[in-house]
């Protein structure tokens, strides 16, 4: 960074977005009109599992104000095709995944209430939303399948797929793992249920679809954190439009956490009768629909064993899961319980023999796909929860128990026994500044005093790793990922010296406008003014991938680094001819092209300017122009770690938790911009705190989802939580150009098993060993009277 | 249809409404002032807040005919031309914003919270701001923001 410029890499600055979002000028999806535009509601199946007998839509056709009602049946007839899954893994019998059809509407089949029937498109949001009261759907029910322990046995779903089962999958070594276990001095089990949860970004999915019948092309405007992903998935396999035939606008987004990675049907629908219509078609989704038909996440059950040798290092580990997938295979559903979960099984901890077997289940409930760390917090937390139950087990300190079962710091590169492979960390740095940031030698004396006042207090942690910076193409091309993972990036400088960067990364809150900008105005040694990222619109930039998986900065911000590189270099050549002096004795340094040795420079602007008006330009080795691309694809994931500890306070009465502490220490690699970053491991600790306290999706017996609204489904809230304290270590990354490892997931990762593991602690001189997420009061309390019983006994 | 007026950020505005027309339908539809947002639907979310003659309120809970005669202002009527309000000001000084959707409902709840209220302590902002959820942020630097804006608005 040139000195005085307090606005490059490692500072932070203020956002550069933020003006147009206090000041009420962002622009969102739902904040598009168009003239003429129609308006489309959709008829959900209201039971879970149904054949679809008739669809009577005479009286709602017949409405004034509508303008037409569509039907399963008239979207097989005209040959769209269905939504697909993205990534796929072979069975542990060598067989494929299974994947059923998923129509964009059910024709012969409901699969989970909410599922889409049939779409009614009128003048207005209000008449579309009456006459949908009128389509009068007779369904044949069939028996929902609710319970994931017992989906196997359960009545078929799927025509033909045995035992409910999407796929059987395996990883590690069951022979060696087996060999662990016989040698074992303890074994240590468990059954851990990770809750299933509804991302509710606060932004409802929305689209805007338009066709243009003189040009046969489509605009389409939704809330999608990755527009050239939608746009493949969209053209190629379910409308079969040419590419260049569709601009996918993602304009402010509100949010995603995931769930906004994949096409859904109600886009699909809106752009397939906008050129049937001739009409723009908007669709803006309700609360109660984003709860119904949003893929929801998490919900696994996982059986776990732990293999101690006698000095309590863990010497194997084997885990056995159910993921429940619900009624369709969503576009990552797959990739999130396998290979972003099962590769992650072996934590901070050096293990030498892992085996996991993971069943995709179907459920007749809502499909679940990738939220906020996407297979990697389940990991964690049956890992850390697994952590603490065995220090319980053999009467030692968790964090000293993990300490002496961390993978050395000298022990990088370090291949894990579930196919990853950890560039680089240390441990054991952000475990003790975590320890010494929560005082965890003073905890007994807390407790105590807590105890005085009738409260039970108890501290949790968690030191977790995840691989992000999604992700190496050929590996996951190897591993049955249908897409390819690389970032682009354009870098255009003007002539005048300002600079254009196109990403295909996309921002729905991670202010890549700033983050971007410092990278470049930091390696072009120029304001970050001057610099402005353009992203989320397919006509503006290189294809890309989006955004997901914590890979902007890691994946996104290197292509972005590496065409500032080329831009350089191109740069050098300029100014050596225009110097006279050889290419090689060029040297780029704040902001100025220089003869090494030499006071003869240009500056950038003044190169900028020749590149554009070349009249004293090495036309026989360049083309004039100063713009360039950088497609990068990484060579490995990223592994951030680090420790996050809980406090908490119980009060027995009530069974209200309350989180009275939090010190996180994390290992990003190099921060860009701490300001931002701090701000991504706050809202993922309150993901994750809202995963462990507060939030839970309940569906009955009958598969009615009970918490289909704010009511009913607890958000966490401000007054939920204390004061955060974080802090970083840094051991760079190894294989990417900033030594950045990614922010985004960390703290929804790391932070369910500290909350639960204090929350054990706090209760464990009642003899309480387990808890379920989320702890409510109502579980506290009932744990609490239980324990109280029996020591009464 | 009745006619509805009103003042929106110091102007007099007056439009042919139907009956069942929601304030913040009226703002973002009718008006066009889209900073007001809509995040629920069952009045807990907050992304609605504006100020009804001063006093915050979710106006997806409000009919657009019952803020006849009312002075009404949203997020795009608070700063001073260029001149952010403290409280804007605060949000981004702070980071208390990171998609952005909760924001304008969450500044104009604080700006009441804090106009209303001397001394606020930390606990007080948080319980303050209980009726707004955002999803990115965990509230941390929101709090933050509220503590800033409110020193220098004298609260
Ligand atoms: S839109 Fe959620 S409270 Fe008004
Ligand atoms: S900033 Fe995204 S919901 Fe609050």
């Amino acid at each position: 960074m040139p000195e005085g410029i307090a606005e490059g890499i490692g500072a932070s600055v203020r956002r550069k977005e933020d003006r147009k979002f206090i000041t009420g000028r962002g622009r969102y999806t739902d904040d598009i009109n168009r003239a003429g535009q129609l308006h489309a509601f959709f008829v959900r199946s209201d039971v879970a599992h149904a054949k679809i007998k008739s669809v009577d839509i005479k009286k709602a056709a017949a409405m004034d104000g509508v303008a037409a009602v569509y039907t399963g049946q008239d979207i097989a007839d005209d040959g769209v095709g269905g939504l697909i899954c993205g990534w796929v893994v072979p069975n542990r019998d060598g067989s494929a995944t299974h994947e059923p059809p998923h129509p964009i509407l059910a024709k012969d089949k409901v699969r989970y209430v909410g599922d889409h029937v049939a779409m009614v498109v009128a003048d207005s949001l209000a008449t579309a939303q009456a006459a949908a009261e009128l389509v009068n759907v007779t369904y044949e029910t069939l028996p929902a399948v609710v319970d994931l322990a017992s989906a196997a046995t359960a009545a078929e779903i799927h025509d033909g797929m045995a035992n409910n089962t999407y796929f059987d999958w395996e990883l590690g070594d069951e022979a060696a793992t087996a060999d662990a276990f016989s040698k074992a001095k303890h074994v240590v089990s468990a059954t851990l249920r990770n809750n299933r949860l509804i991302p509710n970004a606060v932004e409802p999915r929305a689209a805007v679809a338009e066709y243009d019948h003189i040009a046969d092309s489509y605009v389409l405007h939704s809330t999608t954190q990755n527009p050239h992903l939608l746009r493949l998935v969209i053209c190629a396999f379910v409308l079969n439009i040419p590419e260049s035939k569709m601009q996918i606008v993602a304009p402010d987004v509100g949010g995603g956490f995931g769930s906004k990675i994949y096409l859904y049907a109600e886009e699909a629908c809106c752009t397939w009768a906008a050129k049937k219509l001739r009409r723009p078609i908007k669709w803006t989704a309700d609360r109660t629909q984003a709860f119904l038909s949003d893929a929801h996440g998490r919900d696994h059950i996982n059986k776990v064993q732990m293999a101690l040798d006698d000095n309590n290092k863990i010497i194997g580990l084997r885990v056995d899961t159910l993921a429940n997938l619900g009624g369709y295979l969503s576009a990552f559903a797959v990739v999130t319980p396998t290979y972003l979960h099962g590769t992650l099984l072996s934590g901070c901890y050096a293990i030498p023999a892992i085996y996991t077997n993971v069943k995709g289940m179907a459920t007749t409930t809502a499909p679940v796909d990738a939220y906020r760390g996407a297979g990697r917090p389940e990991a964690t937390f049956l890992l850390e929860r697994m952590m603490n139950i065995a220090a319980a087990e053999i009467g030692m300190d968790p964090a000293e128990f993990r300490r002496i079962n961390f993978i050395p710091k000298d022990a990088f590169p370090y291949q894990t026994a579930v196919a990853l492979q950890y560039d680089i960390g240390d441990y054991e740095a952000p475990l003790d500044r975590a320890l010494e940031m929560i005082d965890y030698k003073g905890f007994e004396s807390r407790r105590a005093e807590a105890a005085k006042r009738g409260k039970y207090r108890g501290i949790g942690l968690s030191s977790y790793i995840e691989a992000c910076g999604i992700a190496p193409s050929a590996v996951v091309g190897a591993l049955g990922g249908r897409v390819g993972l690389y970032e682009s990036a354009v870098v255009r400088v003007d002539p005048t010296g300002t600079v254009s960067v196109f990403t295909g990364a996309h921002s729905h809150g991670q202010g890549h406008d700033t983050t971007f900008a410092q990278i470049v105005a930091d390696k072009l040694g120029i304001p970050l003014a001057n610099v402005e990222i353009v992203h989320g619109d397919t006509n503006r930039i290189p294809f890309g991938m989006g955004t997901y998986g914590s890979r902007s900065l890691a994946v996104g911000g290197t292509a972005i680094s590496k065409a500032v590189d080329k831009v350089i270099e191109k740069g050098k050549i300029i100014a050596a001819h225009m110097l006279e002096a050889a290419d090689s004795d060029m040297e780029f340094k704040d902001g100025k092209f220089a003869v090494a040795g030499t006071d003869k420079e240009k500056s950038f602007g003044e190169i900028a300017l020749s590149a554009y008006v070349p009249h004293n330009f090495p036309h026989d080795r360049l083309e004039p122009g100063l713009e360039e691309t950088a497609f990068y694809d990484p060579l490995n994931f990223t592994y951030p770690s680090g420790t996050h500890i809980a406090e908490v306070e119980i009060d027995p009465a009530t069974g209200v938790v309350t989180l009275v502490d939090w010190a996180c220490c994390d290992d990003f690699g190099n921060l860009i911009n701490p300001m931002i970053v701090e701000g991504q491991v706050h809202g993922g600790i309150a993901q994750g705190v809202g995963q462990a306290l507060l939030e839970n999706a309940h569906y009955d017996e009958n598969g009615q989802l009970l918490t289909a609204s704010y009511m009913d489904y607890c958000m966490p809230r401000a007054d939920n939580f204390p004061s955060l304290q974080v802090d970083y270590t840094v051991t760079a990354c190894t294989h990417n150009d900033l030594g950045v490892k990614g922010c985004g997931e960390a703290g929804a990762i790391a932070s369910p098993p500290a909350l639960i593991n204090a929350v054990v602690d706090a209760l464990s001189p009642l003899g309480v060993t387990d808890m379920t997420m989320p702890a409510s009061p109502e579980k506290v309390w009932r744990a609490i009277q239980n324990a109280q019983t029996k020591a009464a006994e | 249809m009745p006619t509805v007026s009103m003042k929106v950020n110091g102007q007099s505005v007056s439009h042919d409404v139907a009956d069942n027309t929601l304030l913040v339908t009226f703002l973002r539809e009718t008006l066009g002032l889209t900073g007001t947002h809509i995040g629920c639907d069952t009045s807990q979310c907050g992304a609605c807040v504006i100020h009804v003659n001063g006093a915050s309120v979710k106006s997806c809970t409000m009919l657009a005919a019952q803020a006849n005669g009312a002075d009404v202002t949203t997020i795009e009527g608070i700063a001073n031309g260029d001149e952010l309000h403290p409280m804007q000001q605060a949000f981004h000084e702070n980071h208390g914003l990171q998609c952005g959707f909760c924001t304008p409902g969450m500044i104009m709840s604080a700006i009441e919270l804090v106009e209303t209220n001397k001394n606020l302590s930390e606990q007080d902002i948080r319980e303050g701001l209980e009726g707004n959820i955002c999803r990115c942020t965990g509230y941390h630097n929101i709090v933050k923001s509220v503590q800033d804006a409110a020193q220098k608005m004298g609260g």
